[in-house]
């Protein structure tokens, strides 16, 4: 028998691959810094954000003011890290409560028998028919303004949009082979779903719940800036709302959400594509430029312990 | 007079067609059609087909992955039907399984351990479980310290062998293949083969192969089974089958094979 | 006997590794050739190289001289105007082989309009003519077919039927039976024996299936990890094989046969 050797997926932890590539490295550090954001104001901020002062109004970008000011006098930088918060926090809460939903209904629409699961797939498709946003405002107009219903419903609506892709993943994999090994090896329809058609559904959802927390924060922004959301709470929208009615004077404050909104969308974005690349075992250890799929191929004929040795253990 | 292991009797299975229009009667695939199978314990039987001869169906019947629209399978004198995992559990502890294609067969998010582990846990096999996987992948040939690798970092034949081993590890004393080398090379499956007649030898097991290629049955079992359109036309003997064959369909399958000059 | 095609240290590479390592080959024109090899032998690469269907990222070094032409390193463009009319290939997978939603007929009858500049209806005419050639049941109606209506040998059927349309000079077929039941498989091989014979096409027959390849070709190349091991004519290989690669595989060969039980 062979030597055994480090295999390739030892090597590395899913950490490791994700700062491996370039859009992993940005996507992480663009994530990082909207986190970091958050929790900071939550203790701490320059400035009161909301504290007028009508003498420092439309200052311009200096080592005190690093966003400068708005028209208000308040401090442009204390604005955007306490808007970071409710961003953070309606994406995290859109994202789980997508989760949540679009794997139940994707999953169970999948799974169970034929007469249940096509009418519940029916069901997802006519509610995938409510755009989203309508399907906020409508909340919004029922419920009341705030974080929470805004995330329940941008949750939901998302949520559906992602049971459909769950349900044709989920169907894909109960074609594969190992689906009915695992029956054969008595496994239970339960530990089935645990252990073999999440984590092989697992690439796809993540890719999606990474684009539907880009989408919650470009939500988020709109609503408020529509002014659907409190006065209290603070956010990018509110912030661009209100600096745009000045923009021909002062166009340079706008940048600053601006950019935050941009940063947060292309951050979350980046980092789904690079987690799911992460996360799938077949392609750690992998350099980017040559393609997974023939890679597999290639390397198996070169590692010495795996190539065919005569006789023996090798092949 | 030794019990047979497992019988089936007249196993018929038709599959419904979608309708071609609102009026028409619903149209019917027949995949078997009357199908008697007898395995005696230690016994080897190759079910040999093309495609569309019912040979996968009637397999998937047999291990009660599927089930049949007419007619009965029995093992050790219980009647085998598909359910619910859990009073199914006995006879998959009895029965086990190798696919023909080893990379789809193993979960590729899983180590070789956690592939083999899993019927020792689903199955409550007792004893010590990292034990029985050392000793079933030495037995098929892999080296034990690759069970921390995923099976993409095998080569086709040692994925098939992991799967033999997953397959053998709850102790089963049925042993099914579905064109088990067929997605492999020529030199390797020569060495599965052996293989599988070696674990057959050494744990005492009952094969039943299923293959389209007439010398992997010729090679493993002691009786074949020629199906077509989900008929049996021709049983017995290999060696008499081949050398003999009475059906017209068997003598136009061995003389399709390119033989060596 | 004319040459056909020259193969000289053909190098495939791809991400650094040699998938193809220094192989070297002729083809005379009506000549038969075998290549056989195991995955990863580099036979299909090899076949994809000569008509310069290596994916990207692949690097091609060498040369392949069709009619004393080189064509390594020529642009897709060139390459195009050849394949089809004088080089033609056929491959594995009947299914994935044809456009699945194109006609049979027009999928039969493009190489003909494309490199003769055949009109539609005359290329048609002859796609039907193709498809009884090729033993095809009811030519007319299955020309009109789409693939999914037809099974797989007779998919395979249409393969080669698009491949010999332009009466090519070369025919490079690729495990053109291994997904084909053994009878169908017989049949396909028996109809590829009878065009290639009636029109003087010289044949690269690419398989992992000695007995197969044996049945069909004068002459045999061995091939394992990207080189040539063995070469010489069928009956020498397969009565007196010289290389240890070529003795195991033939053991194995005869060894899973259906012949007597060892």
């Amino acid at each position: 028998m062979s030597e055994p050797s480090e295999s390739p997926s030892e090597r590395s932890s899913w950490f490791g691959e994700l700062w491996r590539s370039w859009p992993g490295r940005i996507g992480a550090a663009l994530v990082g810094i909207l986190v970091l954001a958050a929790v900071v104001s939550l203790v701490w901020t320059p400035y009161d954000p909301k504290q007028v002062e009508p003498r420092q109004k439309w200052l311009p970008v200096s080592w005190g003011h690093p966003f400068g000011t708005d028209g208000a006098g308040k401090d442009l930088l204390s604005q955007v890290l306490v808007g970071a918060r409710t961003t953070l926090l309606v994406a995290v809460l859109t994202v789980v409560l997508a989760a949540v939903v679009g794997l139940t209904l994707g999953v169970l629409s999948a799974i169970t028998p034929r007469l249940v699961g096509e009418s519940l797939a029916y069901v997802i498709d006519v509610l995938i028919a409510l755009p989203t946003l309508i399907l906020a405002l409508v909340f919004v107009a029922a419920l009341g303004g705030s974080v929470w219903t805004v995330s329940l419903a941008l949750g939901i609506g998302s949520g559906v949009v992602l049971a459909r892709v769950v349900r044709a993943e989920v169907s894909r994999v109960l074609t594969q082979d190992y689906m009915i090994t695992a029956t054969a090896s008595g496994s239970s329809t339960w530990r089935s779903i645990w252990r073999h058609i999440l984590p092989n559904i697992a690439s796809t959802v993540i890719v999606q719940l990474s684009l539907i927390a880009a989408l919650a924060v470009l939500a988020e922004a709109a609503l408020s800036f529509l002014g659907l959301t409190p006065v209290s709470t603070p956010s990018w929208g509110r912030m661009l709302e209100s600096l745009q009615q000045t923009i021909t004077v002062h166009p340079g404050a706008l940048v600053f959400p601006g950019l935050a909104v941009v940063g947060a969308t292309l951050g979350f974005n980046l980092l789904g594509d690079a987690l799911r690349d992460a996360v799938d075992p077949r392609l750690r250890g992998r350099s980017a430029t040559v393609s997974p799929v023939f890679s597999s191929v290639v390397d198996r004929v070169e590692d010495p312990a795996i190539a065919p040795v005569s006789g023996g253990g090798g092949t | 007079m030794t019990e047979p292991l497992l019988t089936a009797t007249g196993i018929r299975r038709v599959y419904p067609l979608p309708r071609p229009s609102l009026f028409g009667g619903r149209a019917e695939r027949v995949a078997l059609d009357g199908v008697d199978v007898t395995i005696p314990e230690g016994g080897s039987l190759g079910i040999v087909g093309e495609s569309g001869s019912g040979k996968s169906t009637l397999v998937r019947i047999l291990l009660g992955l599927d089930g049949a629209t007419a007619g009965t399978v029995t093992y050790r004198g219980q009647p085998i039907r598909p359910g619910r995992p859990r009073p199914m559990r006995w006879f998959r502890r009895e029965a086990q399984v190798v696919l023909q294609d080893p990379l789809s067969s193993l979960d590729p998010r899983m180590t070789i351990r956690s592939v083999i582990r899993e019927p020792l846990v689903c199955l409550d096999v007792p004893g010590d479980h990292d034990a029985r996987i050392t000793e079933v992948l030495e037995a098929v040939g892999i080296d034990p310290a690759w069970r921390t690798r995923y099976p993409h970092e095998l080569s086709g034949g040692q994925q098939q062998r992991v799967a033999i081993a997953r397959a053998i590890a709850p102790g089963p004393r049925l042993l099914v293949g579905d064109e088990p080398v067929s997605a492999l090379d020529v030199s390797v499956r020569i060495q599965i083969l052996d293989l599988l007649r070696r674990l057959a030898d050494d744990f005492e097991l009952t094969l039943v192969l299923v293959s389209h290629d007439l010398g992997v049955v010729n090679y493993l079992c002691d009786e074949v089974m020629v199906l077509r359109n989900g008929v049996a036309v021709e049983q017995g003997p290999t060696g008499r089958v081949f050398a003999a064959p009475a059906h017209e369909y068997t003598r136009q399958l061995l003389d399709a094979v390119p033989r060596l000059p | 006997m004319t040459t056909l095609l020259e193969v000289e240290d053909l190098t495939v590479t791809i991400g650094g590794r040699p998938v193809v390592d220094g192989v070297s080959f002729v083809v005379v024109e009506g000549g038969r050739l075998g290549v056989i090899g195991e995955s990863g032998s580099g036979k299909t690469m090899t076949a994809l190289a000569i008509v310069g269907l290596t994916p990207d990222g692949a690097e091609v070094t060498g040369r392949v001289r069709l009619d004393g032409e080189d064509l390594v390193g020529r642009a897709d463009r060139s390459y195009a105007a050849l394949r089809g009319e004088r080089v033609a290939m056929v491959f594995q997978d009947p299914r994935t082989a044809l456009n699945p939603v194109m006609r049979v007929g027009r999928q039969i009858s493009e190489p003909l309009r494309l490199h003769r500049g055949t009109g539609r209806r005359e290329a048609a005419r002859l796609a039907v003519e193709l498809c009884e050639r090729v033993g095809l049941p009811d030519p007319e109606r299955t020309a009109r077919a789409y693939p999914h209506q037809l099974s797989g040998g007779q998919r395979q059927r249409v393969g080669i039927a698009m491949a010999l349309a332009c009466r090519p000079a070369l025919l490079i077929a690729d495990e053109p039976t291994t997904a084909l039941d053994v009878t169908v498989q017989a049949e396909v091989m028996a109809l590829l024996r009878e065009l290639v014979v009636s029109d003087g096409t010289a044949l690269l027959f690419i398989s992992h299936d000695i007995a197969l390849v044996s049945g069909v070709v004068d002459d045999v190349l061995v091939m394992r990890d990207g080189r040539i091991v063995e070469r010489g004519p069928v009956a020498t290989i397969t009565g007196a094989p010289e290389h240890p690669y070529t003795r195991q595989l033939l053991d194995a060969a005869r060894r899973t046969s259906y012949g007597r039980r060892s």
